[in-house]
């Protein structure tokens, strides 16, 4: 089965990036396929790869970017909220004039029309948020 | 046709759990992850409701979330079922929406 | 308004979306964000709807005026939904009456008669519980914020 999933909550402050991983993992387990995440709102920020979580915790950006290189999963962060945030790719930062890009490894920027199709193409959409 | 509920939040923070049972349908699943775990328990202000729910539509507990507050199947409503997140997989799956009541 | 992509999807996919809005607006980002998807959402040629309840009935209120608190106001975009071709706003009716609201209360929002360019037809519609919960029964996709 297609499963689409959306992240609506930043890392740490709310269990939503957490679910939504431990979500991913047991549907990948199953054989099941994993259309997109896109990540929206505050979801935006579990893109951003200068998160130095302590040592003796987990680290939710680095856990994403490694599912999606051993799945070749799609991680869609929506530039609409990431701009309000501050989450750039270099052509984004380019773009606007800012000195530095913070996109981590694995994700890419794109518009909200992601959503709209992973809605589309997946035969069930989970979301995790507030 | 029908529909599995989830609901993130404690009923003592927010209304999305009473409002989630307030438009499940039979045949319908609903799924209680994070703090929403809490709206599980016996004898809570809001048992009654969820205890009237449960003649309705089928209810679950994310068991690792349960664990993590430092409950377990004891403290729950009668008939009230635990799942891993395979389990959750499972029910999505199963159920033909998946209704998130962020 | 972020820039829309060419949907890239098989030809003849229709699928019934309903967008589900449970939070009050201004307070916190979700019910302009969620506006935003639903903006986009119209580009895709699919079945969208819109359903306002618990307190995301507080969305639709008239003479919202955010001027005093510095953000953007949103409101008037609710409006503009029917030039989007989105014409079904749920409402329910029981989330209203709890807050101590009445159809009144509402902002008009219209759109274009199908059947007549020149009359409007009224994109509201209050349900009950048990036919918002109908309603939500029959989609394919279910997206809240």
């Amino acid at each position: 089965m297609k499963f689409g999933i959306v992240v609506n909550e930043g890392p740490y402050t709310h269990q939503a990036s957490d679910s939504a991983l431990q979500f991913a993992r047991a549907a990948l387990a199953k054989g099941h396929e994993i259309v997109r995440v896109f990540f929206y709102n505050d979801g935006v920020n579990n893109g951003t790869r200068l998160t130095v979580p302590p040592q003796d915790d987990r680290n939710l950006q680095k856990s994403w970017s490694e599912l999606a290189a051993k799945h070749g999963l799609d991680l869609v962060v929506c530039i609409a909220a990431a701009q309000r945030r501050g989450v750039l790719d270099a052509g984004e930062a380019k773009r606007h004039g800012k000195d530095a890009d913070n996109i981590a490894p694995g994700f890419r920027i794109s518009g909200l029309g992601q959503l709209v199709e992973a809605a589309i193409l997946a035969d069930r959409m989970v979301t995790f948020g507030d | 046709m029908s529909t599995l509920h989830t609901v993130n939040k404690s009923p003592f923070e927010r209304a999305a759990l009473i409002s989630a049972l307030g438009h499940v349908r039979p045949g319908d699943a609903l799924l209680m992850i994070e703090d929403a775990v809490v709206g599980a328990r016996k004898r809570t202000a809001f048992a009654a409701v969820v205890e009237a729910a449960a003649k309705i539509c089928a209810l679950f507990v994310l068991a690792p979330d349960l664990a993590a507050r430092g409950m377990a199947e004891k403290d729950l409503i009668e008939g009230i079922k635990t799942v891993d997140y395979g389990g959750f997989v499972d029910l999505a799956a199963k159920h033909r929406r998946v209704q998130s009541w962020l | 308004m972020a820039e829309v992509e060419a949907p890239k999807l098989p030809s003849g996919v229709r699928k019934k979306l309903m967008f589900v809005n449970r939070k009050a607006p201004h307070g916190t980002i979700y019910a302009l964000e969620a506006l935003e998807v639903v903006l986009i959402s119209a580009a895709f040629e699919q079945e969208v709807c819109l359903a306002f309840l618990d307190d995301g009935v507080f969305q639709l209120v008239k003479g919202q005026n955010t001027q005093a608190i510095g953000t953007k106001n949103f409101a008037p975009t609710y409006r503009a939904l029917g030039d989007y071709e989105i014409t079904r706003l749920y409402v329910e009716r029981e989330s209203l009456a709890e807050r101590g609201l009445a159809t009144a209360d509402l902002m008009p929002i219209v759109h274009e008669d199908p059947d007549d360019a020149d009359e409007e037809k009224p994109s509201i519609q209050v349900v009950g519980r048990a036919e918002m919960a109908t309603l939500m029964a029959e989609q394919d996709v279910l997206l809240s914020f």
